[in-house]
């Protein structure tokens, strides 16, 4: 492994010096997110496994390239979860591409994201230096939060290396309940419930119907589902709901694909109210996300969704010209360059991936 | 303790002169739009602002000024940094780490008048608060929607909301609510140029890097926080907890480490050692067992069916473990009062000591027994009475070294001791500071936790935002010059080298 990363670091200070970019993947079921990328190839699948699991201290440290699958079914047999319910999208998913494209599944509006469990990296950055941040305690508040900054960058700040995560233990009982209600209605209960203390872990809204999960102690969880009401769905097709919301296999997510139409993530604040944006929405989060296919004008939607207070990444081009992800603006733009620039001076690192930081 | 090491007399006269004439070029300018009692330039104004919650380390700032706008906060950044005037930004001052230890040349910022809760959305579950604002104030507020804002450090009746996004301050709650950085959505700065950013959002997320998280924890020196969003989270409609008592502290720690196994969260988990229980025991008398070599107190918060299953779970998890006596707190006024002991730790530790020193390492959960079998040892070696407070659920030890800094050579030997558990806290694999921050107090044992290109990484990130290193120098991330310095002191072993000379 000291081979792996000592390689990576001189073809990082080659690609330094000879300003020529590199594309750091791992298992490529995420590289349709942002925009391409071209360069050099640095595969981190070769850099692989499990450096320390003690299920008793809830943390988990593992190298970037690791297969998601593995770990959770190492996870699965100590009782224990990823909290933030990543998403695979397809086979041959990595712990690192999880973390650098910063993607969360449903549990994320009711237990957090990837970047609240992570508790330490150590990654190469765009001068070849290794370079370790935070630690494998849950409390760690010595010097800035470095980790949590590599979440969601897209690997354009760093080749991630050694990760570590804060994990949870999985739920006793779990039960799925289905309910009849209209958009509208949706947003506003589904808020009201997340304001009770209920043990919800998950919903969606499609078409008239919502899905939430609860998660808990079995207790709470059967006066949880006395309280709400609804139609409970059979553990099996519960399982397969939440799977396929979670990796785009769902029928709204297929017709999409299938009919080649751009799909577009909406990031709203929670209680924002309908969106009328001529096609129909896909609800995960409470509200807080909301899934559109449809092939609209990038710069009129992303207004849009501004003005709600929320931002717009074009999901699957699906042949739109449009950016990847939501512009920045005046000092949050400069603060990004400039961040962009003390990691990677060269701009070698996933090169223009990141579309809205710009150099 | 003085922070400035002065060469010559000659030298002292003309940086006094120096100092007096940026004071008095920056208080007129400041005087442009601030109102006068809002510009503080002579010695018995400053004066409070002396030191923070660290109060070894006292210096008066050169001047103080209390913006009340993002405006004014905006105006003041454009003129110190147009006259290169460094800047400490400070809430309530109960930081325990000297983030908020003004300099002898620099602005210390005071945000106390940015004290309003500016909106609640009970729907959203969100409010927008001042960086002022008191952190158990907003849950007050919030009290009769059933909800309330998780975090709760120690001294939350106190310290400020903008202190805990400058910290990332935690609590004895945090193991199953988080921390700050978990529990704020958005914020406003100003940086160093007097520009405004909007960090975060409303949404659950942003684009762009993830400054929220690389904001929270910066301790000052990225930007000024003028506002802040926060989630806010359902009331559990019960709480109850579970004191455990054990006959030894290896024993009480095998035991969390069985809680945890047993697929438990609990809402909050703290141990606390013989010595802390009686100086407690003694001043609040909250019913602890004065025969256990420790206790630890575990709540468990839900719906009353989740509270019964698991609190039934986590007694027989602790009588497995070998607890000699364990008591399950009946109503809301028994669980109050097991917690209070906890929560007076620290002034119960005072009032048994004339000076006590805290310290805030983490470790990892199965390090536990090795570091306090050491602590003991240290104990020993300084002659130096230590009581282990510990939020034992997340790995976070708060050792009180107990001290009287009136007699010579005492509080040379409490850092020195202090010293050697933090960087014996490195070598078991955790962190000098899990919730305190480094400020001056942290900023030596940085160099042995981060190695020179790391610490070189987080200037770069500091120069990101403030490229002119204005904000808060000197603090949290050592130059590498200190650090070669230390290596040099380390060397020695344990008591530092010429213990008399003033250092931060």
């Amino acid at each position: 492994m000291d081979a792996f990363i000592r390689s990576v670091q001189e073809r990082i200070l080659a690609a330094h010096s000879s300003k020529s970019p590199v594309v750091i993947h791992g298992g490529n079921t995420k590289s349709f997110y942002g925009a391409k990328s071209t360069g050099e190839a640095i595969d981190v699948r070769g850099y692989a496994g499990v450096i320390d699991y003690q299920p008793r201290e809830l943390v988990l440290t593992v190298r970037a390239g690791t297969p998601l699958a593995e770990i959770e079914s190492l996870m699965d047999q100590e009782g224990q979860i990823l909290p933030f319910e990543p998403p695979h999208f397809s086979a041959g998913a990595t712990i690192g591409g999880t973390v650098a494209t910063g993607l969360s599944g449903p549990r994320r509006a009711y237990a957090g994201a990837v970047r609240d469990f992570v508790l330490g990296t150590r990654i190469i950055n765009g001068k070849g230096e290794d370079l370790r941040f935070g630690g494998r305690v849950i409390k760690n508040v010595a010097g800035y939060d470095v980790s949590r900054l590599m979440v969601g960058a897209l690997g354009t700040l760093g080749v991630l290396l050694d990760l570590s995560f804060k994990v949870l233990p999985k739920p006793a009982s779990e039960v799925t309940l289905r309910f009849e209600m209209d958009e509208s209605s949706a947003i506003r209960r589904l808020n009201e419930w997340a304001g009770q203390p209920l043990p919800l872990s998950a919903s969606w809204w499609l078409d008239g119907v919502a899905m939430v999960r609860l998660s808990g102690t079995n207790a709470g969880v059967a006066a949880a589902k006395q309280k709400l009401g609804g139609e409970q769905v059979s553990h099996t097709e519960a399982a397969e709901v939440w799977r396929s919301v979670r990796d785009h296999q769902h029928p709204f997510f297929q017709t999409a694909e299938q009919t080649s139409t751009p799909l577009w993530r909406l990031s709203v604040p929670a209680t924002t109210s309908m969106l009328a944006l001529g096609s129909k929405q896909l609800h995960e989060w409470g509200g807080a996300l909301r899934w559109l296919a449809a092939d609209v004008d990038a710069d009129a939607l992303r207004a849009k969704i501004a003005a709600v207070g929320g931002h717009a990444t074009l999901m699957y081009k699906r042949g739109s010209m449009a950016r990847a992800f939501h512009p920045l603006e005046g000092k949050l733009a400069e603060l990004n360059r400039n961040l962009k620039v003390a990691f990677d001076p060269a701009n070698v690192l996933n090169r223009g991936r990141l579309d809205n930081v710009l150099i | 303790m003085a922070a400035v090491l002065n060469d010559s007399p000659t030298d002292e006269v003309a940086q006094d002169r120096s100092i007096h004439a940026k004071r008095q070029q920056l208080a007129r300018t400041l005087s442009q739009f601030l109102p006068a009692s809002a510009v503080l330039t002579v010695a018995e104004d400053l004066l409070p602002y002396e030191c923070d919650g660290l109060s070894v380390y006292r210096q008066l700032p050169m001047l103080a000024a209390l913006p009340s706008t993002t405006a004014e906060v905006e105006s003041v950044m454009r003129a110190a940094n147009a006259q290169n005037v460094k800047v400490v930004a400070r809430g309530s001052g109960t930081g325990l780490s000297g983030g908020a230890t003004p300099l002898a040349d620099g602005l210390l910022l005071s945000l106390a008048k940015f004290s309003q809760i500016v909106r609640v959305d009970p729907l959203a579950r969100t409010a927008l608060v001042q960086p002022g604002v008191r952190n158990q104030k907003i849950s007050e507020e919030v009290a009769h929607l059933a909800l309330y804002y998780a975090p709760d450090p120690s001294s939350q009746i106190a310290c400020s909301i903008g202190g805990n996004v400058a910290e990332n301050s935690g609590g004895v709650h945090c193991l199953k609510y988080g921390l700050t950085v978990h529990n704020i959505l958005k914020l406003n700065i100003v940086t160093a140029d007097g520009v405004s950013a909007t960090i975060g959002s409303d949404a659950l997320d942003s684009p762009g890097y993830d400054l929220l998280a690389l904001m929270t924890g910066s301790e000052g020196m990225l930007g000024i926080t003028t506002e802040v969003t926060v989630k806010l989270t359902p009331k559990p409609q019960l709480a109850r907890v579970v004191m455990a008592s054990f006959a030894d502290v290896e024993k009480a720690g095998e035991a969390v480490a069985a809680v945890i196994g047993a697929g438990i969260v609990p809402a909050g988990l703290e141990m606390m050692d013989r010595l802390a229980i009686h100086a407690v025991e003694d001043f609040v008398r909250a019913g602890y067992d004065m025969d256990a070599a420790a206790i630890l107190l575990c709540e468990s918060d839900g719906t009353p069916e989740e509270v019964e299953e698991e609190i039934a779970k986590m007694e027989s998890v602790m009588k497995a473990a070998g607890a000699t006596a364990c008591r399950v707190s009946r109503d809301e006024t028994e669980r109050m009062k097991f917690w209070s002991g906890r929560k007076a730790a620290f002034p119960a530790v005072g009032r048994i000591s004339p000076d006590y020193y805290c310290i805030d390492g983490s470790i990892p959960r199965g390090a536990l027994a090795h570091v306090l079998r050491r602590t003991d040892e240290l104990s020993i070696k300084y002659g130096l009475r230590c009581a282990n407070v510990f939020h034992a659920g997340d790995g976070n030890l708060h050792p009180l070294i107990l001290f009287d800094a009136n007699k010579p050579g005492e509080l040379e030997k409490t850092e020195a001791f202090s010293a050697e558990l933090l960087e014996l806290c490195i070598e078991v694999g955790g962190t000098i500071t899990g919730e305190h921050g480094v400020g001056i107090e942290k900023i030596n044992q940085m160099c042995s936790q981060f190695h020179d290109a790391e610490r070189e990484a987080f200037f770069d990130v500091k120069r990101a935002f403030d490229p002119k290193m204005l904000l808060n120098p000197g603090k949290a991330i050592p130059s590498l010059h200190r650090c070669a310095e230390y290596g040099r002191m380390r060397v020695s072993g344990g008591v530092m080298p010429h213990a008399d000379i003033p250092r931060f």
